[in-house]
């Protein structure tokens, strides 16, 4: 496994991602019709998701949260909503698969569960899978 | 001040350094770290007295006992305790207040009776006292803060209407670092006809206690908030409470005879002190009491009282952040909590440790207070005797630079 620093230009542009979507996350809100929900909160730092989806036949067609939380697990929820819309259920849970392969190695860095890779590799502590909506 | 750079010299983790800086500990409301006199003791312990407890005929296990109990004697005069039968030794804080609210509560608390407690108690103060009304059917009567973060002494006052058999109240706020007027509330809750409970975790290492002069009932601490090991604590009661308490844990060493189907228990402290106690925590704190008494108690809070004013007026300056609490001198601990505009305060947490500065940042375990505050959580710095005031800069420095990660332009 890497475990070199990551580029800053890198560290920069994924810094002006994450913040983006703190500030102005995408599909923030609640669904009138929603098929599937899910409360999921993690009472050791407080990140809080609500997750909502309207499925329809096999596709996700529609995804909301609303959440509190620090900034990787925020962005890490809207970059989520982002990707899953318009999938179908086989393919958002072979995403989640996949964002459980890119977990940090044990004892190295805690934003590593949550949210884009290089840039949160540099960090330590919260080694908490429960911050990440990706991956529960 | 206290000379910061001779303590420091006691404390061998705090020589360590963290992400490549030296370690900057604000975090003493969490827990605190351990002078070479504590470690020494409990090492010494186990080279050279190591037996189980009351129950030797040798003359190992005799010094055993005695080792504990002379910390027992130890702590007891620290608090100015009732009596040392009056300590029981325990985990610490949540287990004595569990303690309280399973032995004496569940005796003296009956369906439509009230308990108080108040917005600011640490989850340990208040959910033992949630599970116990839900128990009994009695209500739970929460009592509201100010906007400045001090107990609202009106809506105490109406508590109290109701006559509660038990009001329990922190001396110290963890999240806020109020010093609540204990001996006031303690005295009202008497009129009132209750028994009194201090939850004294944030209290017993930074102020000079003295439980009779507070006139509480019960008082609850913790060892490992003040340099001692964790795992250590004790209820200090007055031990005519504890004479008519039943017991809390059955087992061995709380019993006096047994029977096949009952059986008789032990006199008190002894009583709430089943199974083999911990003796390395007990000799531990007493090492700890020892080592806070050379130092002395006033010493060490006006130490704490200045970098906490000193913190405060920094932060204030940093265009953004919130502090939360009393701001008046004499009524806060060295405990600072804020919020730094919408920057969560993990993120606060994580960025400043990359500077080596170790914060908390969460809900304090006081989610109720949390809501009042209107915010999800909270950053916490928290000072004690090794701390100084280059670490309250290093603490501004670092929140400027993470404000500047957010966008923040320092003012």
């Amino acid at each position: 496994m890497d475990t070199s620093p990551p580029d800053p230009q890198l560290s920069a542009l994924y810094q002006e991602l994450i913040l983006d979507h703190y500030r102005r996350p995408r599909n923030k809100g609640t669904l009138e019709q929603a098929t599937h929900a899910v409360s999921l909160n993690n009472p050791l730092c407080g990140d809080e998701i609500d997750l909502q989806l309207r499925v329809d036949g096999d596709i996700i067609k529609e995804v909301r949260f609303i959440g509190r939380g620090c900034s990787i697990s925020q962005a890490a929820a809207s970059m989520m909503t982002q990707l899953v819309k318009d999938k179908s259920i086989p393919q958002a849970l072979a995403l989640a698969d996949r964002m459980r392969g890119t977990r940090a190695p044990r004892g190295t860095k805690p934003w590593a569960s949550c949210a884009p890779w290089p840039v949160c590799r540099g960090f330590p502590s919260a080694s908490s899978a429960p911050c990440s909506p990706g991956t529960r | 001040m206290l000379d910061v750079a001779r303590l420091r010299a006691d404390f061998p983790l705090l020589a360590q350094r963290e992400n490549g800086h030296p370690l900057i500990y604000l975090d003493n409301a969490a827990t605190t770290q351990k002078p070479q006199a504590v470690l020494d003791a409990i090492a010494d312990y186990y080279r050279t007295t190591n037996a189980n407890v009351h129950r030797g005929a040798y003359d190992l296990a005799i010094r055993a006992t005695e080792a504990y109990e002379a910390a027992r004697a130890t702590l007891a005069a620290f608090v100015n305790a009732w009596a040392p039968e009056g300590v029981v030794f325990t985990r610490g804080t949540t287990e004595a207040i569990n303690l309280v609210a399973g032995a004496y509560g569940r005796t003296a608390v009956k369906a439509g009776d009230s308990v108080v407690v108040t917005a600011m108690d640490h989850h340990s103060n208040l959910v033992p006292w949630q599970m116990l009304c839900q128990e009994r059917g009695a209500t739970l009567r929460m009592v509201e803060i100010t906007e400045d973060g001090r107990i609202d002494l009106a809506d105490f006052g109406r508590a109290l209407e109701r006559r509660p058999r038990i009001v329990a109240f922190p001396y110290v706020s963890n999240a806020l670092g109020t010093v609540n007027p204990a001996a006031q509330l303690a005295q009202l809750a008497h009129a009132a006809g209750a028994v009194v409970v201090v939850d004294g975790a944030q209290s017993t290492p930074h102020l000079k206690v003295d439980v009779q002069t507070l006139g509480c009932d019960f008082y609850a601490l913790s060892g490992h908030k003040m340099l001692g090991p964790m795992g250590s604590g004790a209820l200090v009661a007055k031990p005519e409470l504890l004479e008519a308490m039943p017991p809390y844990h059955g087992g061995g060493e709380m019993i006096s005879r047994v029977w096949d189907d009952h059986s008789t228990y032990n006199k008190i402290p002894h009583k709430f002190e089943a199974g083999t106690p911990n003796v390395e925590g007990a000799v531990g704190l007493a090492a700890a009491i020892t080592y806070l008494e050379r130092i002395g108690r006033e010493r060490i809070a006006d130490h704490e009282q200045a970098l906490g004013a000193a913190a405060i007026d920094k932060l204030t300056q940093i265009e953004g952040v919130t502090v939360y609490g009393p701001r008046g001198r004499g009524d806060r601990a060295g405990v600072v909590s804020f919020t730094y505009g919408d920057i969560h305060p993990h993120d606060i947490a994580t960025i400043l440790d990359q500077d080596g500065i170790c914060i908390r940042a969460g809900h304090h375990c006081a989610q109720p207070l949390m809501r009042r505050l209107n915010v999800p959580a909270t950053a916490r710095a928290s000072f004690y005797l090794y701390n100084g005031l280059d670490e309250v800069d290093a603490l501004a420095g670092a929140l400027v630079k993470a404000g500047a990660l957010f966008g923040y332009v320092p003012a």
